[in-house]
């Protein structure tokens, strides 16, 4: 008993960490499908969609393209000083638009999503729901799924991918201008390298993630707000945990979907 | 019309309501008063499925909503409009939108249609012209009012009002007392109101329930409940506080 006692302050925290996880993706499941009777049962409101389709894509632009541009030149960079060093400059090209295309494209345009429109989309409905603004909807007999949740799912359904490509693009193109304008590697060789070593498929299994990725945060963002209590506080606590779940989640997905488009598309 | 049956709520290890048992019949307007803090918003959420009960049942027209899925739950809500303690305007949104929120949705009417009738509900919570103004850019009791609008300007069967007239000035509050009679009258709805105003309770009602630890205390006529010799609704109508009986 006397050691029960004292193992408790290690196994409680592990044991909640467990349950809180559970928990979670409990709600998110059951929130999955209420998305799928949704779609079944109506009709998705266009007027929402585009509204969101403005605020989550539209508006993202700036930071996707400032990340995906920040990452290509500096993986262009490195990769050469490194390769460099055995006279391999003119695979920099290759290297940088694989990386880019099917790993570091979409996890860091998702993780700027996650930050700018996840926190936004929890703190959101989390306010909504504090302030019974989704007691009101559901008086109102609006189901706060339909009008809420799933214009959002769809926004970043559609927006992901294509920030996805824009994230990938701008990267390339700054690379190419780092490592053909500033460390004066040869454009031809840089092109022709890049076009043999990169694959169709890598970009489309960064599209693929991206697509994944995009359900992931508006799932994981829209359960924390709907289930959001308390105050102002509540509030602040969904939004941190809608984004730490998020990019978590995403991390983690990623390793996998690698690991499984690569299986995939040998065969 | 509406039967709740030995309905138990806690909030964690806090008991809310133990029991609490009543009916309202169809046209009725009914007042609960109770004590800052009883449960009589969290009653009101339950007569309209927004919380559900731990135990006992809520029926409205016969059927349980303890059943109901919440997409079923919508359809019966269809029938009732609710006004919140604090409005619950959504902030997002501006007054037209948030007061033609049903009736936009419904895509039954005109867009015409629609704006005249808005106008129209506008003007009989008082607030012409503010159509274009954000919840935010409005104070407490306009608020108030503009949910009110929100509430009854798709001619629900049932209205649920809490504390409609906490925060307004004295004549205003008599002109919404005076609407919420009118709605009450005219529509022919069922009207269930929160108030601690026993001015505005002997307007809009014609019972009264009394909330109190849980339970359903007194339920009687409203000049029957108002004049009531019974010490605890003596004390609480008349607003006498005992050294015993302090507190919020
Ligand atoms: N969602 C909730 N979660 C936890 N506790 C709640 C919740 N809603 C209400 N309560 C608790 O239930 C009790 C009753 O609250 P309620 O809002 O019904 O009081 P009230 O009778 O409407 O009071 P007032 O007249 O001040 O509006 C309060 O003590 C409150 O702390
Ligand atoms: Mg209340």
């Amino acid at each position: 008993m006397c050691r029960g006692y004292l193992l408790r302050p290690v196994f409680n925290p592990i044991y909640q960490r467990i349950t809180s996880f559970l928990r979670d993706l409990g709600e998110v499941s059951l929130l999955g499908a209420e998305v799928v009777r949704s779609f079944r049962l109506n009709r998705p409101s266009w007027k929402d969609f585009v509204y969101q389709l403005h605020f989550i894509g539209v508006k993202s632009q700036s930071v996707v393209i400032t990340t995906g541009a920040a990452t290509g030149m500096v993986l262009c960079a490195q990769t050469y000083f490194q390769f460099h060093k055995v006279k391999m400059d003119t695979a920099t090209g290759a290297v940088v638009s694989v990386g880019m295309s099917s790993e570091l494209g979409p996890v860091l345009a998702a993780l700027m999503l996650t930050g700018r429109v996840g926190a936004a989309m929890a703190a959101e409905l989390g306010t909504m729901k504090v302030t019974e603004q989704i007691d009101a909807l559901r008086t109102l007999a609006a189901h706060p799924v339909d009008t809420l949740v799933v214009p959002r799912l769809l926004a970043l359904l559609v927006s992901a991918p294509l920030l996805t490509a824009e994230a990938i693009l701008v990267g390339i193109t700054a690379s190419w201008l780092i490592g053909v304008k500033l460390l004066g590697i040869d454009s031809a060789y840089y092109l022709v390298n890049m076009n043999r070593y990169t694959i169709p498929e890598d970009v489309f299994n960064g599209l693929v993630k991206s697509v994944v990725f995009g359900v992931i945060i508006a799932m994981v963002s829209c359960n924390k707000g709907l289930t959001c209590r308390g105050g102002a506080e509540g509030v602040g606590r969904a939004t941190t945990e809608a984004v730490v779940i998020a990019s978590i989640s995403i991390l983690v997905t990623n390793f996998f979907l690698t690991l499984f488009l690569a299986r995939l598309i040998k065969g | 019309m509406i039967e709740v049956r030995d309905v138990h709520k806690s909030f964690g290890t806090q008991k809310v309501l133990r029991g609490a048992t009543l009916t309202i019949a169809k046209g009725e307007a009914v007042v609960i008063i109770g004590r800052s803090g009883g449960g009589k918003s969290v009653l009101l959420k339950h007569l309209i499925g927004l919380l559900p009960p731990d135990r006992g049942s809520v029926l409205v027209a016969g059927e349980d909503l303890a059943c109901m899925d919440e997409r079923r739950l919508l359809q019966v809500r269809r029938r009732f409009g609710m006004l919140f303690q604090m409005a619950a305007l959504f902030d997002s949104l501006n007054v037209y939108e948030n007061v033609s929120f049903v009736l936009r949705r419904e895509r039954r009417h005109t867009e015409g249609e629609i704006r005249r009738q808005v106008a129209e509900a506008l003007e009989m919570v008082e607030l012409p012209g503010i159509e274009e103004k954000l919840p935010s850019e409005l104070s407490g009791g306009m608020r108030k009012r503009v949910g009110l609008a929100r509430a009854i300007i798709y001619r629900p069967e049932i209205v649920l009002y809490d504390e409609p007239t906490t925060g307004l000035d004295p004549v205003a509050g008599d002109r919404i007392d005076r609407l919420i009679r009118r709605v009450w009258e005219q529509l022919h709805v069922t009207s269930i109101a929160v108030t601690h105003d026993m001015k505005s309770a002997r307007t809009i009602s014609n019972r009264i329930l009394m909330l109190h630890e849980g339970v359903i205390y007194a339920d009687g006529p409203t000049d029957s409940i108002l004049g009531s010799s019974d010490p605890l609704l003596h004390r609480f109508v008349n607003g006498i506080s005992t050294p015993q009986n302090e507190g919020p």
